[in-house]
């Protein structure tokens, strides 16, 4: 930083709140993965938990400034994401196209998430619900690149060339 | 003249609630409830996911949850577009 000068808006701002980016970081993304791994036993689900992690690429563009935010968030690799999570979850569905499309194929059998579950409340199973949670990955993954890269080009304006 | 069909307009307008608000099902009690019913008693069973919620969005109406993707792929690419190749200080 410069000596006796106020910290210009490329730099980012104090130290302080750098180091309470950084702190940050680990419990917002791990939330937001919570939010997306539970989404089929909790309210929630891929469209909130992507928007949680997304708020921690809008605090580092905040807390960093926009040129180590732009050099560092690569926008290709979120538009890669966000192209790999929306397939993805097509390809989720087309895969159920043997009875319909979107058909849950996954749901009570012996493969992934295929546990079945007893009627009524119960703790809540993790390896349940088939389609549901890999759907939700998508769409997490979907949101949180889409809203990330929104966010990037509204800050950096534009300027990366 | 243009004030007494505003007026007009409105009264029929506030008739037309009034009368919607009296003839709506009581409060709480939905009207038809075959569809609530089938997806408590069968969704859990069928999908396996104890969230209704998210058997509904992302199973029962998963083509509604993907065109909601799509709306937001669509958003992130418009921005991309917006802001391609504006040069620096130029």
């Amino acid at each position: 930083m410069n000596k006796g000068m106020a910290p210009r808006e490329s730099e980012g701002m104090t130290p302080i709140i750098k180091t309470v980016a950084l702190a940050l970081a680990v419990p917002i993304t791990v939330f937001g993965l919570y939010i997306i791994a539970h989404g089929h036993l909790t309210p929630g689900g891929g469209f909130p938990g992507g928007a949680v992690i997304a708020t921690l690429v809008a605090l580092f563009l905040i807390a960093f400034g926009k040129d180590i935010g732009a050099r560092a968030l690569n926008k290709k690799m979120f538009s890669g994401l966000e192209t790999v999570g929306l397939v993805g979850f097509a390809l989720l569905a087309f895969l159920g196209l043997g009875s319909s499309f979107f058909n849950n194929f996954l749901a009570n059998s012996p493969g992934l998430f295929g546990m079945a579950i007893p009627f009524g409340p119960n703790p809540g199973f993790m390896w349940t619900a088939g389609t549901i949670p890999l759907m939700n990955l998508a769409i997490g993954l979907e949101v949180f690149a889409a809203l990330s890269l929104i966010i990037i080009l509204f800050f950096t304006e534009g300027e990366d060339k | 003249m243009k004030k007494a069909i505003k007026v007009g307009v409105l009264a029929l307008l506030f008739a037309f609630l009034l009368a919607s608000a009296l003839l709506m099902h009581e409060f709480g009690k939905p009207a038809q409830t075959e569809m609530d019913n089938y997806f408590i008693a069968r969704g859990q069973e069928e999908t396996g996911s104890n969230n209704i919620v998210a058997a509904v969005v992302f199973d029962y109406r998963g083509l509604d949850t993907m065109g909601e993707a799509a709306v937001l792929f669509a958003a992130a690419t418009g921005v991309f577009l917006v802001f391609r190749g504006r040069k620096k200080d130029e």
